[in-house]
């Protein structure tokens, strides 16, 4: 019960730092916080990790495996296009 | 070695939020995305030399496969594709959230949470909420991705009793879940899983495609909260950080994209809004009144004469990738000291920011490209306002006709400006269905065919 309790200080905490945050981004740059926040939920890999890495065989393995492959996809995907997308925004030469 | 790797996934988390806050400018917005490369690279590391990973043959054969696909997608992809390339991203997402949840069950003992068959039942809840929430995002984006790409039609499908259909599923999910807490057993697992798959798609098909930014956002949220549900199975505050950021980015692009619609987010969701049946019957009315059209040497005179121009591009540019001879148009007008600024209005296009990014590939300065807020005041004075590709976000139908489907959505005032041009494949109405008035107007001309060759025509009668 400890263990949820402070797992949810976290998340409301976490919440509140996300709310403020994106509210700061500019407009302009929505569809790159797209990408990029679809990058970093990703983040699951480390749980998918969790589960290749026994050295035993089994359905986790193989579920955890196909986790790995799918993350990687968005982590590498999404990273380097929203650095695309990035390049792109150029001031006016003057 | 425990207390390492919990302040080594706090940096991690920590490099995320700078990540994020990078975006409040496109100065910094690229040292963010390096901060959140760097976060990412942490994560994984801190994870990789954890006690129990043992063998690392099928990570590393995982992470090269994935990593290959997604950078040889995203160095192909093009600009005006990103709506559907961002649904699919989130559909992995979301089946990747089911898979963890899945082998969180399987083999409970890696995770710390118990054994088989004796798993604690907070554990069991927040691994069905994971699995849950994964499989909605993930059949959800396929259907976005589907309708986004052409591959499924735009329009909504709807049928009787369906939002009955949806809650009673709903209904019988969270029944599923209680029943899986209780029994712990794979039937279960799957059942609830297979249902949350079944809603995903279900809740996705009554919406429009013009409705997609809204949708897209939607999801964007929904893979956030799914990665908490695993966060919280695996007692990972990182997970549960970077969940809760993504999910609240999400809900907030969602209320973004409904407030410039002037619609509420239950409306969108539930969805029949717009579609072809709206359309026929806005061109039957259209049909009969006389507008005035012109062509490209009529709208390069005009232009070229004007001291201000404004251009209001719609998702018609994308379809047409017009961007780049749009851009080529502007720089010859600048050339001719016509002072050119774009106007960007939250709805357009298929995803939130998508007309900025494609003017940015056209290497348009964003210091020249404005919202709505920004340049409203000045239409006024602006002596010619080229729409390309765009139409409900202008209809002044919005301010004055309260019978109006898009009454009281904030609009570009485009009425204002001494003349408008309309480049536009024909006189259909919009999304929404409605006429605009506009169209009509003495001071309005209408350019009809395809947006780039459209541009492509002024180019060549400016340069004469």
């Amino acid at each position: 019960m400890e263990h949820l309790l402070q797992e949810l200080t976290v998340f409301i905490l976490a919440i509140f730092v996300g709310y403020y945050v994106i509210w700061s981004v500019t407009p302009a740059l929505h569809s790159p916080l797209m990408s990029v926040t679809n990058a970093i939920s990703s983040v699951i890999i480390v749980g998918a990790l969790i589960a290749v890495g026994p050295a035993l065989f089994g359905i986790s393995k193989i579920m955890g495996f196909i986790a790995v492959m799918l993350a990687a996809v968005n982590i590498f995907g999404g990273f380097i296009v929203t650095q695309r997308m990035l390049q792109m925004f150029k001031k006016k030469k003057k | 070695m425990e207390n390492y790797s919990i302040f080594a996934y706090l940096t991690s988390g920590v490099f995320f939020i700078l990540a994020l806050r990078g975006l409040s400018s496109p100065e910094t917005a690229r040292r963010g995305n390096i901060y959140g490369i760097s976060g990412m690279i942490i994560a994984i590391v801190t994870t990789l030399l954890l006690p129990v990973i043992e063998s690392y043959v099928l990570i590393v054969l995982g992470i090269l496969i994935g990593g290959a696909i997604g950078t040889s997608i995203a160095l192909k992809i093009q600009m005006t594709a990103l709506p559907q390339l961002i649904a699919a991203f989130h559909s992995l997402v979301g089946l990747a959230a089911v898979m963890v949840a899945g082998a969180a069950f399987h083999n409970p003992s890696a995770y710390g949470i118990g054994d088989s068959g004796s798993i604690p039942i907070a554990s069991l809840i927040e691994m069905s909420l994971g699995s849950a929430i994964g499989a909605i995002t993930f059949s959800g984006s396929i259907i976005a991705f589907g309708k986004l790409q052409g591959i499924m039609s735009g329009n909504p499908i709807t049928f009787k009793f369906q939002h009955f259909l949806n809650a009673f599923l709903g209904i019988v999910l969270i029944s599923v879940v209680i029943l899986f807490s209780l029994n712990q057993t794979q039937n279960f697992f799957w059942g609830l899983t297979i249902l949350a798959f079944i809603i995903g798609f279900l809740i996705i098909i009554p919406i429009g495609a013009a409705d997609m930014p809204v949708v897209v956002s939607m999801l964007n949220s929904y893979s956030g909260w799914a990665a908490c549900g695993i966060g919280f199975t695996l007692s990972n505050n990182l997970l549960i950080i970077t969940g809760a950021l993504v999910g609240s980015s999400g809900a907030i692009l969602s209320y973004v994209m409904c407030k410039g619609m002037n619609r509420s987010f239950i409306s969108v969701i539930l969805g029949g809004f717009g579609g072809e049946d709206l359309v026929v019957k806005g061109n039957k009315i259209t049909e009969q009144r006389p507008v005035k059209s012109g062509d490209a040497n009529d709208a390069a005179f005009m232009m070229q004469n004007a001291e201000s121009v404004v251009i209001v591009p719609g998702y018609g540019m994308a379809v047409a990738q017009a961007q780049h001879a749009l851009k080529e148009m502007c720089d010859i007008l600048k050339k001719k000291e016509v002072n050119v600024r774009y106007a960007i209005h939250p709805v357009a296009g298929r995803m939130p920011g998508h007309m900025n990014v494609l003017l940015a590939e056209a290497n348009v300065p964003y210091d020249e490209v404005l919202e709505l807020e920004a340049i409203n005041r000045d239409f006024a004075s602006t002596d010619v306002v080229f729409v390309i590709g765009a139409n409900d976000i202008t209809n002044p139908a919005a301010k004055t006709d309260s019978q109006s489907p898009i009454y009281g959505m904030p609009i570009l005032e485009v009425e204002n400006a001494k003349s408008v041009l309309f480049s536009k494949r024909s006189l259909g109405a919009g999304y929404a269905g409605v006429e605009n008035e506009l169209f009509f107007r003495d001071n309005t001309m209408m350019l009809f065919g395809d947006a780039k060759a459209m541009c492509e025509g002024i180019i060549n009668s400016l340069g004469k």
